[in-house]
């Protein structure tokens, strides 16, 4: 292994004043053909190379982004990570994510701190009290460890939240997976990506997919900025722009892109050691390890590609802050941003073969995608690998939208992120 | 926030209206007569354009009619906006 | 030993005002007018703060919002304290209390300075690579690395300050008000444009306004002088509003900004009392003038970010402007004539100049030469390879630089003795409020600047901020600019006289050469987050390439000074590293807010009980005297119970539950949606978007209808009246009501123009009294005596339209409980006075109010669904066993054709059942999960509990679930995996109670 990261590296290297370290991961020239070539160097989609490379042994596989890997979603995003779905298929998704998160720095050898502080979801009226504890049974019986808290139970765990029953929508009580928390977002892209390039993935940024070329109902290949690429698989994870290249294939998607926005504050000393999340007073936030606020806002109803969402939305979500945490009135927003999300009807997302052979998509996370990136990735690549979707993603297929087998975590009120 | 102007009101705050997506899907006037596929098409599948894209938008917080729109959805820069049952201008 | 560095009289400060403050618990005094910064510095404090990373010494860098070091806890009140507070921004009063950050115990003394000598071991991105062993131990560095992260601390109490919003529209926004933008909105506001102009520094003028020097005049008068004028003219100007303390953060598409305006931060406790602290200003500019400036450039070198090193404009600005000496051994280090500018200046102050270490390897200007005159030594093509003092500067090193710049001539090492070292790196045209707009930049060469290029939106920039730097082309520029923007044919400034040294040469390196191993330097790139242009160097190493990534990697750029300071100097050391020009690179997106922003100020008044609007029923104020308990049902506020006595909430829904059904119930529907429905085409609507048939409906007849969403899911329900030929009234579900509305707008609208049908929402037009038991009928023949309430006349689900005392009201006979209910509607004002008469009316029937919650144990005893609580979006209409509402031969309705999906037709999708617990005393709780084997894992579940209750009516336990396969499984025993237990129930008719409709006419 090239280069293993460690504190004995790192003291090793100190003595070389750091000039030693090798790239963690090449800048190759794209080559005339691979086996499968993966579109979009977000954490999914890298995640998708590894373990292809690493679980299926295809090793002459390309990862092409457009701009820089980790840049779209993955860079953008608020990192929590839970599994306590309400539905059985998502539950099954997203805790084999979890699984792979617990072991992921050793799995890659990066550290992507993942950080089981505990997430938790704010109840606020009578019907989220019926749909937390709907869920957190559901999550029991599905072995994903989540547990329903009463308001002090609430106010014990993370004790500055506003519990006053005179607040516009009290917190009624609140469910908690311990086991949830967050992750370094470059972190995962990073280490997928230097994990990847270690097994002989190329990764190939600033290469703009172009033209998806197909040969009847079969693919063969890709026209980029950077030429002709022939490979008889391709796997797109391309998040906000997914249906653009589906177009380019001549498939629709039930896809709606809109933006997603997020801020930070300032850092402070740790005020807040674990994320809560609320639906109804539409908020949440934890506190990174440098000690920022990280706030989630919510969708614009609209579709955009612009990376900006309007004004109200930020404004929306600071009120429900300071709603549920009247003590952040005097800390400041530093920096504020927007994603595209893609977004499916029944707000799950597409990990599935198209009609179009040796064509998948993996799309249609919505505002949730990070949490399952290995997850993601492990099952994308076997669905790419074998042709044929793993037990585990077999539910989020493209055909649930024609025979109504959807996979509803929005209206099954579900948080929804 | 963009400025959007209601052929009925004039320009307002975007936060005044609801966005309605993509427009001109026609519902079909014979459901049953259609397949599964067919039926999703309809329900489900869009065009989700990164570009100019016409669109529907309702003036919730107003008059609350709708009417389209023709909007860059790079820049969300609105180029035209039409009512409900006229053609979209060609941009 | 306290020093009074105070120089000279300032006019902008108030020296007849003494104001005493602490800082890190001493008491300090200054003068009305000085920044905290400004006021430390006149008392020699130039130890401020301990860096992020490496906890070393800091002290105040600039003069303005790009201050990286300089940053405090204000206020130690748990309720008024605020963290990373700029120095150099806020204004001294008596009482300011300030305090140092990030160090512990204290900023003289700080334990975290250790990190400074591991140093070696964390370098950009160390916490990538270790930490990982063991797997488990994470969480354990995860709190040391927390607790030693951060800077300042939050507040632990909530804020009592007032926040405000205000909405502006203006035909012009001038941002900034140094001399461009004083032209700008002078020019603007004469013709005739409602202008607004924005400073976020106290006093109009920006840098020139105390500008004086011999060299720079404009009409043979001191650019001061000058501009002071323009701006007693600009004042008089009536359609012109300026509001200075205002600091533009965000500039949004189609010429949207906004701006906080810092009302109270500059006064004392008692003066700020009861003010509005901070103001929102949401800007909507037909035009936007962006005069925004440029920020000086530090210099990169070993150890350039102790106290004492400063920009040499701050060093400038705090003898000029404040009237303060920042050193008495003062040493400029400069690639260009600002340091002679400031160096000139001070002289003339009478602050001793020691030398200008310059590193090009000549200039010429009048500038240069005027220092020399002064007898300032100066070292040309000379750098400063390293500087030393631990809390404050007292010497630096400088040597001779190769013709390259990055080596030296030879090894000779000058050491000289200083206590103050005034950086000049060149300038940054200001351009964050332009990109975030969206509009691009380009770069120029010869002076290494990012200038606007492309604008998005009707905007200029002017001015420094456009890459101006001199004064007259910034006047000629600018005159120029403002014609044409504002399509005028002159403007005051297009013929003034301007004077000022030209022959200006810069030589830019962006890191510039150590005598030391690389390795071992420390040329901090980013000072807040102690990034140095090694850890840049690294990341290019290891592969990052796009300035994202380095950004990201290293942090640089990342601190709360957004990295002002030195991102141009990242990207020009990624720039030389790769061989890639600095143009080509790209700059980071800079993102909004410019500077930030407090929650408070974001959220204004909304609050609190603003947080978001009420809406009560007119019988509120009964339900308040009653000591109801209140429900949040969307923005309504029910009456959720009404506990007598010491009643528990269970007790209280038994006792009205019971006498709803013995005698008399009145729950108040108000807030159930309302829509009046009107047009020849009403029962055609009405049949396309309810799942049931309609046209048949006789006038004066209600129906229960089901709605779907096109997906064949259930949406809403409600009952609608036929009030005539061509008029109904529908209602809906109370959360559902908004929804429903714009729904069937929008069908009407979009896919049935050609129906002829108005719909109007009433809900808040029309209060309602439900009285319910076999009472009600005697009730409503109290209240209404002439209204025949014969089953003949008034049978269930009709309506007739009464008046009680002349006030005209529309009673309906329908009923959610089960029993004989009538529904009384009148205009909203009258609602409390119906209220009261039927509780009158009733008393000898002993009516009982009843909430919310007993109206949904009363409708669960009868089986009839709530959406929303035993529907979740998934459940058509088959699966709630309510086939009989689905018309087979209407053609088409909303949701039909899904239906018909090959999984909406399965036998065994989730149906709704009953469900009795063996134990008829035991309740089960909504949410749980339903089970018919234990054993496996995962357990396989088959649906869930959606509603719960011990029915005093029954005597038992009763539930609703939804069960897959449900409807085939009547009479089979499940199971309820409860955590710790198992509840044996058996599945039945979701009907419990009177399932012959008895009760309904007795």
């Amino acid at each position: 292994m090239k280069n293993k990261y460690s504190i004995f590296s790192l003291i090793k290297n100190a003595f070389s004043y750091h000039e030693n370290w090798g790239k963690a991961w090449k800048d190759p020239v794209p080559k005339k053909e691979y086996d499968a070539v993966i579109i979009g160097g977000g954490g999914h989609g890298l995640a998708t190379a590894y373990y292809l490379a690493k679980k299926h042994n295809m090793k002459n596989i390309a990862v092409v982004e457009k701009g820089w890997i980790g840049g779209g979603n993955t860079g953008r995003n608020t990192t929590i990570i839970r599994s306590n779905y309400l539905w059985d298929a998502s539950a099954g998704l997203y805790d084999h994510a979890l699984k792979l998160w617990e072991g992921l720095s050793q799995e890659i050898n990066y550290n992507v701190m993942f950080s089981q502080r505990g997430v938790m979801n704010l109840a606020h009226n009578l019907q989220d009290i019926r749909d937390l504890k709907r869920r957190t049974h559901a999550n029991r019986l599905n072995g994903i460890d989540a547990v329903y808290l009463s308001t002090e139970e609430v106010k014990k765990f993370c004790p500055i939240i506003n519990t006053s029953p005179n607040i516009r929508y009290p917190v009624l009580g609140g469910t908690l997976q311990r086991r949830a928390g967050t992750a370094r977002h470059d972190a995962v892209a990073w280490g997928y990506a230097r994990g990847a390039d270690e097994m002989g993935v190329d990764i190939i940024q600033n290469c703009e997919v172009k033209g998806i070329k197909r040969n009847g109902d079969e693919v063969e290949g890709i026209e980029t900025t950077k030429g002709f690429i022939k490979t008889k698989k391709v796997g797109v994870v391309a998040a906000g722009h997914s249906s653009v290249l589906a177009n380019m294939a001549g498939l629709r998607l039930p896809l709606e892109s809109k933006p997603l926005q997020a801020l930070v504050s300032e850092p402070v000393k740790p005020i807040i050691d674990t994320v809560v999340m609320s639906n109804a007073v539409h908020a949440y936030v934890s506190q990174s390890d440098k000690g920022e606020l990280v706030i989630g806002a919510g969708t614009d109803d609209y579709v955009s590609y612009s990376q900006k969402g309007s004004h109200d939305i930020v404004e929306g979500t600071l009120n429900a802050i300071l709603e549920l945490y009247p003590i952040f009135s005097r800390m400041r927003m530093l920096r504020q941003w927007g994603g595209i999300v893609d977004i499916c009807p029944d707000a799950s997302p597409i990990i599935s073969k198209t009609t179009v052979k040796g064509l998948y998509f993996n799309c249609g996370w919505g505002t949730g995608g990070f949490k399952a990136t290995p997850g993601s990735g492990d099952l994308f690549a076997h669905t790419i690998a074998n042709d044929e979707p793993h037990k585990l993603n077999a539910a989020f297929n493209l055909n649930r939208f024609v025979s109504g087998d959807l996979v509803d975590e929005h209206g099954a009120a579900a948080v929804a992120h | 926030m963009f400025l959007i102007t209601c052929p009925f009101c004039g320009e307002r705050e975007q936060s005044e209206f609801k966005a309605g997506g993509e427009a001109h899907i026609i519902r079909p006037k014979q459901p049953t007569e259609l397949s599964d596929d067919e039926w999703a098409e309809y329900l489900f599948m869009r065009k989700n354009i990164k570009g100019v894209q016409l669109e529907r938008w309702n003036h919730a917080n107003g008059c609350r009619k709708w009417f389209n729109a023709v909007r860059d959805t790079n820049n969300d820069e609105i180029k035209a906006i039409y009512k409900m049952g006229e053609k979209p201008p060609s941009i | 030993m306290l020093k009074n560095l105070r120089v000279k009289t300032s006019k902008f400060i108030d020296e007849t005002t003494n104001v005493s403050f602490k800082f890190n618990g001493k008491t300090y005094y200054g003068f009305k007018g000085d920044t905290l910064a400004s006021a430390l510095l006149s008392n020699d404090v130039h130890l401020v703060g301990r860096s992020f990373k490496y906890h070393r010494p800091r002290g105040i860098m600039t003069a303005g919002s790009e201050e990286p070091n300089a940053i405090v806890q204000t206020n130690d009140n748990s309720a008024f304290t605020e963290p990373n507070v700029r120095a150099t921004e806020i204004e001294i009063y008596d009482g300011l209390e300030a305090s140092s950050q990030n160090c512990w115990p204290n900023v003289d003394f700080d334990i975290g300075g250790i990190n400074n000598f591991l140093s070696p071991l964390l370098p950009a991105g160390f916490y990538y690579k270790t930490f990982m062993w063991p797997a488990s131990f994470w969480e354990k560095y995860e709190y040391v690395i927390r607790h030693s992260a951060g800077l300042g601390k939050s507040p632990t109490e909530p804020d009592p300050d007032i926040y405000d919003h205000r909405y502006i529209h203006c035909d012009v926004l001038v941002i900034g008000a140094g001399i461009t933008g004083i032209m700008a909105a002078k020019t603007a506001a004469k013709n005739n444009l409602k202008t607004l102009l924005l400073d976020e520094k106290t006093e109009l003028g920006g840098s020139t306004i105390y500008q004086n020097s011999d060299f720079i005049k404009i009409n043979d008068q001191s650019t001061s002088t000058w501009l002071e004028n323009e701006i007693t003219e600009l004042e008089k100007l009536d359609n012109l509003e300026i509001k200075t303390r205002t600091s533009v953060a965000a500039y949004h598409g189609y010429n949207y900004l906004l701006a906080r305006e810092n009302l109270t931060d500059h006064l004392s406790k008692d003066d700020a009392k009861n003010k509005v602290r901070q103001r929102l200003l949401k800007i909507r500019a037909k035009k936007v003038i962006v005069a925004t400036g440029s920020l000086e450039r530090p210099m990169v070198f070993n150890n350039n970010d102790r106290p004492g090193i400063m920009l040499s404009s701050a060093i400038k600005k705090y003898a000029d402007y404040y009237g303060v000496a920042t050193g008495q051994k003062n040493i400029f280090f400069t690639n260009n004539d600002t340091a002679y500018e400031s160096a000139i200046s001070l002289s003339n102050k009478g602050i001793k100049v020691e030398a200008i270490v310059d590193i090009r390897e000549n200039s010429n200007s009048e500038f240069t030469k005027e220092a020399e005159n002064l007898g300032i030594k100066i070292y040309k093509n000379h750098t400063v390879v390293d500087t030393h003092g631990y809390k404050k500067l007292n010497k630096i090193s400088i040597m001779e630089l190769s013709k390259d710049g990055q080596s030296f001539t030879n090894s000779n090492k000058t050491i000289l003795d200083c206590d103050c070292l005034g950086m000049a790196g060149g300038w940054t045209p200001a351009v964050h409020l332009f990109t975030q707009s969206g509009g691009k930049l380009k770069f120029r060469d010869q002076d290494q600047v990012f200038i606007p290029n492309k604008y998005p939106s009707d905007q200029i920039s002017i001015g420094s901020c456009n890459g101006d730097f001199e004064l007259d082309e910034i006047i000629k520029n600018t005159s120029k600019s403002l014609r044409e923007f504002l399509n005028i044919n002159q403007t005051d400034f297009d013929n003034l006289d301007t004077k000022c040294p030209k022959d200006k040469i810069v030589r830019n390196i962006w890191l510039l050469p150590s005598d030391e191993v690389i390795g071992k330097t420390k040329p901090f790139v980013d000072y807040q987050n102690d990034a140095t242009a090694n850890d840049i160097k690294l990341a290019l190493r290891e592969g990052f390439r796009s300035i994202e990534h380095v950004k990201r990697y290293t942090t640089t750029g990342m601190g709360t000074d957004q990295g002002k300071l030195g991102n141009m100097h990242a990207l020009g050391i990624i720039a030389d590293t790769t061989g890639i020009k600095v143009g080509e690179l790209g700059t980071t997106t800079f993102r909004p807010p410019y500077t930030p922003l407090t929650f408070g100020t974001m959220v204004g008044r909304n609050v609190g009980e603003y947080f978001d609007a009420f809406r009560r029923t007119p019988m509120n104020d009964w339900h308040i005297e009653n000591k109801a308990e209140f429900e949040n049902v969307g923005q309504w506020k029910r009456a959720w119970y009404y506990p007598k006595n010491d009643e528990t909430m269970h007790d209280a829904v038994q006792r009205e539950s019971k006498a709803a059904r013995d005698g008399a119930g009145i729950l108040d529907a108000s807030t159930l949606g309302k829509i009046d429905i009107q047009g020849t085409d009403a029962s055609e609507f009405l049949n396309r978007v309810y799942t049931n048939a309609w046209s048949k409906l006789a006038i004066g007849k209600c129906r229960y209808g089901l709605m779907l969403n096109e997906d064949g899911m259930v949406y809403d329900d409600g009952v609608t009246t036929r009030l005539d030929e061509n008029h109904y009234i529908m209602t809906t579900t109370t959360g559902g009501a908004a929804n429903v509305l714009s729904k069937l707008e929008d069908y009407l609208q979009t896919e049935w123009p050609e129906l002829d049908v108005y719909l109007s929402s009433v809900t808040d037009h029309y209060a309602t009294a439900s009285v319910c038991g076999p009472n009600s009928k005697k009730i409503l023949n109290k209240i209404i005596p002439d209204l025949d309430l014969s089953d003949e006349n008034f049978p269930h689900m009709s309506f007739k339209n009464a008046k009680i005392d002349n006030i005209k009201c529309r009673v309906m006979r329908i009923s959610f409980t089960g029993e004989h209910t009538y529904e009384i509607n009148v205009q909203a004002n009258f609602g409390k006075s119906l209220w009261e008469m039927c509780m009158e009316a009733g008393e000898e029937f002993k009516i009982t109010p009843y909430g919310t919650e007993t109206m949904h144990l009363l409708r669960a005893e009868k089986g009839f669904i709530i959406v929303g609580q035993d529907t979740d979006g998934t459940m058509t209409p088959i699966d709630l066993q309510m086939d009989w509402i689905v018309s087979k031969k209407k053609y088409d309705f909303i949701g039909k054709r899904s239906l018909y999906r090959s999984d909406t037709m399965k036998e065994d999708r989730k149906q709704l059942v009953g469900l009795i617990t063996d134990n008829p005393s035991e309740v089960l709780e909504e949410g749980a999960q339903i089970v018919a084997n234990t054993n496996a894992t995962p357990v396989e579940m088959l649906g869930h509990v959606t509603s719960s209750y011990y029915s005093p009516n029954l005597n038992k336990s009763i539930a609703l679930a939804v069960v897959r396969g449900g409807k085939n499984m009547m009479g089979q025993k499940l199971i309820i995996a409860m955590e710790n237990k198992n509840i044996n129930v058996t599945i039945v008719d979701p009907v419990f109670f009177d399932k012959e409709n008895v009760r309904l006419n007795a």
